[in-house]
């Protein structure tokens, strides 16, 4: 009897080892995380031998979990920050960066609004607060209500760097739980302003964005980010302990051939740039 | 007839039955301890590290801080900036405001639905609204949150043309909603429980009903209408999900009951999924938590010692 346990025993622990070999499990940007999910759906089918695990709960979430080893992939909207980088380094981690594809963060604006073209002073201004009125802008006599995410999320962080120079939102950003529940903040509020994905938005109009105030306004879609001609956009990446080798190293390499860009086109993300994701590949 | 006997064997049976009953009623205080001594011991470095001290100390998060140089002090909640401000003031104000709505809301309709229904309703009546505004306590906050973010912001905001959609005023009455059973279970339960001595004395002086219970009964149980209030600002101090998504949470430093605000509660709840394990964020959080704590006890406490004396004075002895 003992014996036959033991053998079962082992049984199961070799079994376990070789099924462990090829898990591979993925965390991070919610963002990026319906996108990953799918990813890995479409591997699996090419190569059943691989399981793969998704989920979300944020950049950050995803950074925390590859510093402690509790991941194998970490999809992250915005870069690690020095502090996360110096951590990697205390516990022995050298993280490998891949850009998989592209964001565009727009601003939206209620349908009525008579503001169309926003610059990113206007915008900054906006947000840190110096004005609080869309006749100051081109608009209407009323006060700016300004929607914004919450300060755990890669998207309040990424506007507050590229658009805002670092510089706190003002006190009176409404914050909000996802881009879903900002999209329709701002299609009830007539005077209403927010910020996210561009996949997002439902019966809310995006502004016209423009690096300075007489430069050329340009409307955030799938072509003008991918071709760098909008302004706020960023890369989504993946991150790893190291080089990825083996089935990682597949899996990434197959995410940014054509037929993963594809997959990425098909759910409303944006895809790299043909030559980018040429050289991301890894050798 | 079959004769009643206890056998010695079965002492054994109830020491142990005993001991395991007790046992149980001590696990929910072992884990209230418990539960205070993880919050808290997160919130220690605060006080002790040095590392943290850097970013922020209780000096910091109390006064106003000069964060710029050349620029006025003030308070300001922005864990995420380049230079970290960790003010609690505004989320105090935030939170003592959508508080203090909720029971102003609650106390007249709890109030209310208590002197009808220990006063006046026929037994058939009371017997369908005690269990229908207790049933109020039974819905999940997060329905209530989301009916106040949909329904109620939109009316409020037709009907006052406010600026802010989402305010403190809208919270603190989704809030009310939350409250309302706490005050209606206790204020009626004090009125019902005034001794029918003193009614009857009343009604033998000549006072016909509406004079027995607005000077006589409701004079004689206003302890417990007091608890029940303090009870239901508790509740809405701690209660985290319907500020959360009907508050707007913005941290504004104004009195202004119509500007958006952002309590304690949800601050953690909106911040703690994604901090850094043991960073200055994380540490304030559990700080901000231990306050809460701290805080819904004393109220609670204050609550229960009210109902106490309260029960003392109608029966010269606790029930």
């Amino acid at each position: 009897m003992i014996r036959k346990l033991m053998f079962l025993t082992m049984v199961l622990t070799v079994v376990g080892m070789a099924y462990a070999g090829s898990n591979i499990t993925i965390k991070g940007s919610d963002t990026l995380v319906r996108l990953g999910q799918r990813w890995a759906e479409e591997y699996m089918k090419h190569n059943p031998m691989a399981v793969i695990q998704v989920s979300g709960g944020g950049s950050g979430t995803g950074i925390a979990a590859l510093l402690n080893g509790a991941t194998d992939i970490c999809e992250a909207s915005r870069d690690m920050k020095e502090k996360e980088y110096k951590l990697a380094k205390q516990k022995g981690i050298t993280p490998f960066r891949v850009s998989v594809a592209l964001d565009g963060i727009a601003v939206f604006l209620h349908e009525d609004n008579a503001v169309g073209n926003l610059s990113f002073a206007q915008l900054k201004g906006i947000y840190t607060g110096s004005i609080t009125n869309w006749n100051e802008v081109g608009g209407n006599d009323a006060r700016i209500i300004l929607y914004g995410r919450e300060n755990n999320s890669g998207t309040y962080s990424f506007f507050k760097k590229k658009v805002l120079n670092k510089e706190d939102y003002s006190e009176y950003t409404q914050t909000l739980p996802g881009t879903a529940a900002v999209v329709n903040a701002v299609s009830k509020d007539k005077n209403g302003i927010g910020y996210g994905g561009i996949a997002w938005a439902k019966r809310v109009k995006f502004a016209a964005v423009s690096v300075t105030d007489d430069g050329e306004a340009v409307i955030p879609s799938s072509e003008t980010v991918s071709s760098g001609k909008y302004p706020i956009s960023r890369d989504l990446y993946w991150f790893f302990n190291g080089q990825p080798d083996g089935e990682l190293k597949k899996l990434v390499n197959w995410a940014l051939s054509e037929e993963g860009q594809k997959v990425a086109v098909e759910m409303d993300y944006i895809p790299l740039p043909p030559e980018q994701a040429a050289i991301s590949i890894i050798k | 007839m079959r004769k009643l006997e206890f056998k010695p064997k079965s002492k054994l049976r109830e020491f142990l039955g005993e001991k395991i009953i007790s046992i149980n009623a001590y696990v929910a205080l072992i884990s209230i301890l418990l539960i205070f001594v993880f919050i808290f011991k997160e919130a220690i470095p605060i006080f002790t590290d040095e590392f943290i001290q850097e970013e922020v100390t209780v000096d910091k998060m109390v006064f106003k801080q000069e964060f710029y140089e050349g620029r006025d002090a003030k308070w300001s909640w922005q864990p995420n900036s380049e230079v970290p401000k960790y003010s609690l003031y505004p989320l105090f104000l935030g939170t003592i405001k959508a508080s203090i709505i909720a029971v102003l809301f609650a106390l007249p309709l709890g109030i209310g639905a208590a002197i009808y229904s220990s006063e006046f309703a026929s037994r058939r009546a009371r017997e369908i609204i005690k269990p229908a505004i207790e049933l109020l306590a039974a819905i999940p906050s997060v329905v209530l949150g989301f009916f106040a973010l949909m329904v109620l912001a939109t009316f409020l905001q037709n009907v006052l043309h406010l600026t802010f959609r989402l305010n403190a005023l809208n919270a603190g009455i989704a809030l009310g909603l939350a409250v309302i059973p706490i005050v209606f279970t206790v204020a009626e339960d004090a009125m019902t429980s005034v001794p029918q001595s003193l009614r009857d004395a009343a009604t033998a002086l000549g006072a016909n009903s509406w004079q027995v219970s607005l000077t006589t009964v409701f004079p004689a149980a206003l302890p417990g209408i007091a608890a029940g209030a303090v009870l239901g600002f508790g509740r809405a101090v701690g209660e985290t999900m319907i500020v959360l998504m009907a508050s707007g949470n913005a941290a504004i430093v104004s009195a202004d009951f119509l500007d958006s605000i952002r309590t304690f509660s949800a601050t953690i709840a909106a911040e703690l999924a994604e901090v850094v394990f043991g960073s200055a964020h994380y540490t304030v959080l559990f700080f901000i938590g231990s306050l809460l704590f701290i805080f819904t006890f004393v109220i609670n406490l204050t609550g229960d010692a009210i109902l106490l004396r309260l029960r003392e004075r109608f029966q010269g002895r606790t029930s």
